[in-house]
């Protein structure tokens, strides 16, 4: 038997996993992915039965943020070594192979897994002046991703840069980056934001795709339902100061040390969708807001241009400066002297 | 752009300046209205008349007894509905932060219970107050699409709080915006309705005092 005709329970056989193990994860990602405890037994079956799944990757506007954050195993768990299962057959910064050689694994990994494989995506795609301010091998990012979508099963846009055009969308936008479902309309696309994305809602959409076959449910901004159902505000354990009213009014502050709701300072927790406060990072070590900064939105579209800025409040807005003021001060003034004058001329019989 | 981009945003700014020219509009408009010149002698110095116009404005806060019967179930309902937004919008959290953010000027906030109980009232009084509008045969003659306009102008604010208070509905940032969005509604029909009182109650007040007291009759 050859590396490419093993299963995924064979694999983890070999690895020292056996099955009361892939059983074990399997309960463990039907509650992340809010599955019925009772599709684990079919989960942990259809894992052990799945094929190698075909990932090409393409890196296009982007920082490199979202494979790096993806690839920092600290041990290695099931879902790592269920990254290690996945084929991936095409990815620029991890791959030996460079220049015109690396064309030809692309092309060779298209054709060989034509209308199976996912085409995973980090980074924003630039459209204005035809493409230009983002190529490899001399190639657009929007032409290679009009040219490769229409092979693929899905797509999953990973990061908030793929999602929505992320930080390269930022004002005032030069490249005219987009998401890839600003280019990309008939193809299933699943959207995995956040700057950088939680590495646990990738694997959680990888195993549910290998083992039954299709996408997760997802909400009307195609985001996993089950990551991107709630708000960070709606899972935050701080959320119970916030009902409170006890809130920190600056980051040195009785209450900042108290661990009092962050909302005055800009958190943006009640109006970003996104996992954080339940999975948590580094290994479910903390997150930003039990580190004691405010959530700066990063999952949702246009994070960077928020109005006001990170640290202006929700409550909060952006009206108009000083000398907009003034003018329509002076606007209603003239108004209403016209007005009035107006009147005046047609009561001469109260003339002083 | 999403819809909580555009309240905090383009929306805010326009209803703002709107705001401002409608304000300043209605106000010099009225300050350079021609006085009707009184040729009749004053029967009270200046300082008195002033001090009519100030006992005035404290003395119009309370109709006379003899109209109790009449409208006291209107007056009641009003101050619970005043009383009841006064405490919302310069007791909950948010407003004050808003407020800081405005002007610089911060106090300390109402425990949010207190606040959420006071908008259920507000929201109470303020559809009492149309039911009587709409069933008393008198104010209902007198009513014109000016109060209704200002009556919803007025409930939706209240009413998408509450519901933001409880983010029941609705997303926060749903509520958020249509919360913002209400009150921006507010801020730009503020100056060309009735509900330009906010202003202009006192004010008229105090002229009527003032008037009054140059007449010799009582304040």
């Amino acid at each position: 038997m050859t590396a490419g005709d093993e299963n995924l329970g064979e694999m983890l056989a070999r690895r020292g996993f056996g099955r009361r193990g892939l059983l074990k994860f399997a309960f463990a990602m039907t509650a992340s992915l809010a599955l019925p405890p009772a599709l684990a037994a079919a989960m942990a079956e259809n894992l052990a039965a799945a094929k190698r799944q075909s990932v090409i990757w393409l890196s296009f506007q982007e920082c490199t943020g979202c494979l790096e954050t993806l690839l920092r195993t600290d041990s290695p768990t099931i879902a790592g070594l269920i990254f290690d299962f996945i084929s991936l057959d095409y990815q620029e910064a991890l791959m030996a192979a460079s220049g015109s050689a690396a064309e030809l694994t692309l092309r060779q990994a298209v054709a060989a897994n034509k209308g199976k494989f996912l085409l995973a995506i980090d980074g924003s795609v630039p459209v204005a002046d035809g493409g230009v301010y983002s190529l490899t091998g001399g190639k657009s990012n929007v032409s290679m991703l009009e040219e490769i979508a229409p092979d693929a099963a899905a797509i999953l846009a990973i990061g908030t840069c793929a999602a929505y055009g992320g930080i390269p969308k930022a004002y005032p936008n030069p490249t005219g980056a987009v998401g890839v479902e600003d280019v990309i309309t008939d193809k299933p696309i699943v959207n995995i934001p956040g700057c950088p994305p939680i590495p646990e809602v990738l694997s959680g959409v990888l195993v549910y795709f290998v083992s039954f076959g299709r996408l997760p449910d997802l909400d009307e901004r195609k985001r996993p339902l089950a990551y991107f159902g709630t708000t960070i505000h709606d899972q935050c354990y701080r959320r119970p100061y916030y009902d409170q009213g006890k809130f920190a009014k600056s980051f040195d502050d009785e209450g900042a040390r108290q661990g009092w709701c962050l909302f005055e300072l800009g958190c943006k927790g009640p109006t970003t969708h996104n996992a954080c406060a339940s999975l948590k990072w580094n290994d479910g070590t903390s997150f930003p807001i039990e580190s004691g900064h405010g959530c700066l939105g990063c999952s949702e579209p246009d994070f960077w241009d928020q109005e006001g800025g990170f640290y202006t409040s929700l409550a909060g807005g952006a009206g108009p400066g000083w000398r907009e003021s003034g003018i329509a001060a002076a606007v209603g003034i003239a108004g209403g002297a016209a007005a009035a004058f107006a009147a005046r001329r047609k009561t001469p019989e109260a003339q002083e | 752009m999403t819809l909580l981009a555009f309240a905090r945003g383009p929306a805010m700014q326009v209803a703002t300046l709107v705001l401002i020219v409608g304000m300043f509009w209605r106000l010099s408009g009225i300050l350079l209205l021609r006085r009707r010149v009184a040729h009749a002698a004053a029967r009270n110095p200046f300082a008195v008349r002033l001090l009519g116009g100030a006992v005035t404005i404290v003395t119009r806060t309370i109709p006379r007894r003899t109209f109790w019967p009449r409208v006291g179930a209107g007056v009641a309902l009003s101050y619970v509905f005043h009383i009841g937004l006064f405490i919302v919008l310069f007791g909950g959290a948010p407003h004050i932060l808003v407020i800081y953010e405005l002007f610089g000027v911060s106090w300390p906030d109402l425990p949010k219970g207190v606040v959420v109980v006071a908008s259920g009232i507000t929201l109470a009084a303020l559809i009492l107050l149309l039911v009587r509008r709409v069933t008393h045969p008198v104010l209902k003659m007198l009513s014109t699409p000016d109060d209704y306009i200002s009556w919803v102008i007025v409930f939706l604010p209240v009413a998408t709080g509450i519901l933001l208070s409880g983010e029941t509905i609705a997303g926060y940032g749903t509520l958020l915006a249509l919360h913002i969005l209400s009150i921006e509604a507010l801020m730009i029909w503020l100056p060309f309705g009735k509900l330009m009182h906010v202003t202009l109650v006192f004010a008229g007040r105090f002229m009527l005092g003032h008037n009054f007291s140059r007449k010799g009759a009582a304040t």
